[in-house]
């Protein structure tokens, strides 16, 4: 058990050291130079030297990357080019109401999911079967950000029942803050329960196919008890971990959700600062995006250890 | 048989009769016999009518659409559906039908080049990290960890952001983030090919490693391939539409659905057929292909055949 934790850590160290190179590397592909951008208006020679120097890019490519590390690694993401704000708190205040989305869309989806999948699981083939797969097929190709725009159509403009935009943090104004997520957490919790729906499926279906089940079966235990009782804490150990490698589907949805629904999160922020051509910020949020996605995988991962004995001896 | 999960998760096992076809099929060539488990799959034939249906609207687009799709004022701003304009006009008073008919263009180059481009980078890189194994391996499989890493929207982004916008750089961008997936899938089956008695054979009949990449492993792994390219035109085209809603696609006036369905975000109370009507389009699209590609996987992927 130690020992897969340490491995699974080192190789989550090991990612994320390559995409802290693959991020440093493509903001260094931007074209430009990101001093001059920097200084704006108050260039002049000893300005552009000054801060050539202090930003180290003066020195080998490698020096570069670690003094890039060393900044993040404390902390330091640099600060705004465009109102010098610093970076983290941007990036921060952004992250928070992403999380928040992602957090809600989760539930939603998870609600949604468990019970479609068992029921297409438990009635095989019928009418059920076809209908919760279909369903989640349905929800799982609508792009996101036009389920957005119709739920907005639907739920705002036509019943009236929602605001159309809009946040409030839920520790702010509870039940304003709920209100105003019913819909974006529709809009990715769907597509996130089209997924998760299809894997109970298939998950609960191998194992109700398994011969302790089929003993369980021989010695008359009701189909009822059987899917609750026997097999579905088994067939749930695999749906762990596609919520976990969903995490990323699931934030790169929140970013387009969160556009449509004028939620200030980190898709809002991101665009903005490229359009902007705001890369300090760029680069913030993208760390910060794909940092989070790599750290929930692996939180993830030891979870399922805890809860598949057979990982753990391995 | 422990059901091989796709590269992020996503494959799923669905009944495949193959077993009871098997004494019907004896005497048929392997192409006509796939073909016939393939005609057996509603959906996956319903997929491939849907994908003929806009690849036939994407070649014959300056045939089949009324108007110019950049045309302004060609019927009056904002107006629903009538017979003159049968999918309504937008704010510019542009036909929609006509946009939405060569929004069919950018949408299948983008996801047919990208996931072509993502396909052919990450199958080598898959050869030569699974064949040679080693330190080349390594490097090239830790690589492929980070790019994984990115949710696949938010690297194209990061990408958009260094490139600029237009459609070849939402090509490069989309295709950057699908060569990990096809690496991962074409090596880890060069893993278990590389183990095979003909390719020791070829071995120590002295036949060289490109050639017997070429010859002997290349060929064992593509059902895989192609069901894994099939699998990722979508998100491919999911992944374009993105980009183009955000505003990082190719420039206006090209008539792209994301871009289209994002213009019509600001008339959603007066004229929503602006958004939605677009938005079908690409949810027909986008089922028919994910339809397509499970029935691919599922009649292709010899691992599923039971």
């Amino acid at each position: 058990m130690f020992r897969f934790f340490l491995s699974r850590i080192a190789q989550t160290v090991a990612v994320l050291f390559t995409v802290s190179v693959i991020i440093f590397a493509l903001m260094r592909m931007i074209p430009g130079d990101p001093i001059l951008m920097m200084l704006g208006d108050d260039f002049s020679q000893d300005a552009y030297r000054r801060l050539q120097v202090k930003l180290g890019f003066d020195r080998s490519i490698v020096v570069q990357y670690l003094i890039w590390l060393g900044d993040i690694l404390r902390g330091d993401l640099g600060d705004s080019y465009l109102n010098q704000e610093p970076v983290r708190r941007l990036v921060w205040d952004a992250f928070v109401p992403t999380s928040v989305l992602v957090v809600a869309s989760l539930i939603v989806g998870v609600v949604i999911a468990l019970p479609s999948g068992i029921v297409a699981a438990m009635k095989k083939n019928s009418v059920w079967d076809w209908g919760s797969m279909g369903f989640a097929i349905f929800v799982y190709s609508m792009p996101g950000f036009w389920k957005g725009i119709i739920l907005i159509w639907i739920g705002s403009v036509y019943l009236g029942w929602f605001p159309a935009v809009g946040y409030v943090a839920p520790w702010q104004d509870f039940w304003g803050g709920l209100w105003r997520l019913v819909l974006p957490a529709i809009t990715l919790g769907t597509f996130f329960s089209g997924l998760v729906a299809r894997i109970v499926r298939s998950s609960l279906l191998e194992v109700l196919d398994q011969d302790y089940i089929k003993a369980a079966r021989a010695r008359g235990v009701r189909q009822q008890a059987l899917v609750y009782r026997h097999a579905l804490a088994n067939a749930l150990i695999p749906v762990v971990t596609v919520i976990g490698l969903q995490f990323g589907a699931l934030l790169g949805g929140a970013v387009l959700t969160e556009t449509v629904f004028g939620i200030p999160g980190m898709g809002r922020l991101t665009v903005a600062a490229i359009l902007n051509r705001d890369y300090a910020v760029v680069q913030g949020a993208i760390l910060l995006g794909v940092f989070a996605v790599v750290i929930v995988n692996l939180l993830v991962d030891l979870t399922y250890a805890f809860l598949n004995p057979r990982i753990r001896v391995a | 048989m422990a059901q091989p999960l796709d590269a992020d998760g996503l494959a799923l096992p669905t009944a495949a009769p193959a077993a009871d076809l098997a004494a019907e099929d004896r005497g048929l060539t392997a192409a006509r016999r796939w073909w016939r488990r393939f005609a057996r799959n509603r959906g996956a034939v319903f997929g491939l009518a849907v994908f003929l249906a806009v690849v036939a609207m994407a070649a014959f687009a300056p045939v089949l659409s009324p108007y110019d799709p950049i045309a302004q004022g060609v019927g009056p701003p904002s107006q629903g559906p009538t017979w003159a304009h049968w999918a309504g006009t937008d704010s510019f008073g542009r036909d929609m039908l006509s946009r939405i008919i060569y929004g069919a263009r950018i949408a299948l180059v983008v996801g047919i080049v990208s996931v072509l481009l993502s396909m052919v980078i990450g199958v080598v890189l898959g050869l030569v990290a699974g064949y040679y194994g080693g330190w080349i391996d390594a490097v090239i499989m830790r690589v492929m960890d980070g790019l994984f890493a990115f949710p696949i929207i938010i690297l194209a982004i990061a990408m958009m952001a260094v490139m600029g916008f237009g459609v070849k750089n939402v090509i490069i961008a989309v295709a950057v983030g699908f060569i990990a997936p096809f690496a991962r899938v074409t090596r880890a089956d060069v893993l278990a090919v590389k183990e095979e008695p003909y390719i020791e054979a070829a071995r120590l009949g002295g036949v060289s490693s490109l050639a017997i990449i070429a010859r002997h492993v290349l060929p064992n792994v593509t059902a895989p391939i192609i069901v894994q390219a099939a699998l990722r035109v979508s998100g491919a085209i999911i992944t374009e539409s993105g980009l183009s809603f955000l505003g990082l696609g190719p420039p206006p006036p090209t008539p792209v659905w994301g871009s289209m369905i994002a213009e019509g975000r600001n008339f959603i109370v007066m004229a929503p057929h602006i958004s939605t009507i677009p938005g079908v389009a690409l949810m027909v699209t986008i089922v028919g292909l994910n339809l397509l590609g499970d029935g691919l996987r599922d009649t292709l992927d010899p691992r599923l055949r039971r």
